[in-house]
């Protein structure tokens, strides 16, 4: 558990200083597989035969997957129409 | 040996995510993320977890990761490789982090936790295919929606604009 808080806090330190958006979207994955982690320890160590855990992990893989879709959709968008994937410059609302 | 073993993955996957947080080139984190992803997927074996491994191998380092290295191909200029990869904020993040982290540790040391281990457990894909069509139905149904409106919705917003 100590191991994944630290993969979260580095996603978490990942997220917060780059910025270039796809960097961004690494840390986040980063974060979501630590939580992953934790959900599968517990349910190995809590004593019970039933895997709860593991069909929770199921579904947040299932949601990291969609995420990272319409996140890379939505930054190349972005490059397409401002030419740079800083997330400083993306500050129009206008397409 | 399950010990070693154990160590020497927790000590491989923190190099690699910090080499996904401290590399300059957006390629090479990418290839650390690849070795996190990995490193991961040994921990699940590690906890009995063999199905959510091939998961973990086959959405991840087969999907997640090859539309990341084509996000950073597409959207990386080829005349200027490390553009935008600067970082900023990092002593305030890193401290925030560090803060965070060891709260955490505190927690995880000085909390009371269950601790019985619960063995080898035998199919765990029928049993996560049976609690996915009965207890979970639910969610499993709508996450299968929020699925098909992804597909749709990102197709839409990554289509060229007439």
């Amino acid at each position: 558990m100590i191991i994944a808080s630290a993969v979260f806090c580095l996603g978490l330190y990942n997220v917060m200083t780059r910025r270039n958006a796809v960097a961004i979207l690494m840390g986040i994955e980063l974060i979501l597989n630590s939580a992953n982690i934790n959900f599968i320890a517990f349910n190995r160590f809590n004593g019970s035969m039933v895997l709860d855990g593991h069909v929770m992990s199921v579904f947040i893989i299932v949601l990291a997957a969609a995420e990272a879709a319409v996140a890379l959709a939505i930054i190349i968008n972005l490059y397409r129409n401002i030419g740079s994937v800083d997330v400083d410059e993306a500050r129009s609302l206008r397409g | 040996m399950a010990d070693m073993v154990f160590n020497s993955i927790s000590f491989l996957l923190i190099l690699s995510c910090l080499g996904v947080c401290m590399s300059k080139n957006l390629v090479h984190s990418a290839v650390y993320l690849f070795f996190a992803l990995f490193l991961i997927a040994g921990y699940y074996i590690m906890l009995y977890a063999d199905f959510l491994a091939a998961v973990q191998v086959i959405v991840y380092v087969g999907g997640i990761l090859v539309l990341i290295i084509f996000g950073v191909m597409l959207t990386n200029r080829l005349e200027k490789p490390s553009i935008n990869i600067s970082s900023f904020n990092q002593f305030t993040a890193g401290l925030l982090c560090f803060f965070l982290f060891s709260i955490q540790c505190y927690a995880i040391i000085n909390g009371s936790w269950i601790n019985i281990d619960a063995g080898l457990i035998e199919n765990s894909s029928k049993s996560i295919g049976r609690l996915i069509l009965s207890k979970h139905l639910l969610p499993f149904e709508i996450i299968s929606i929020l699925l098909l409106g992804v597909l749709v919705g990102a197709a839409t917003i990554a289509r060229k604009k007439r």
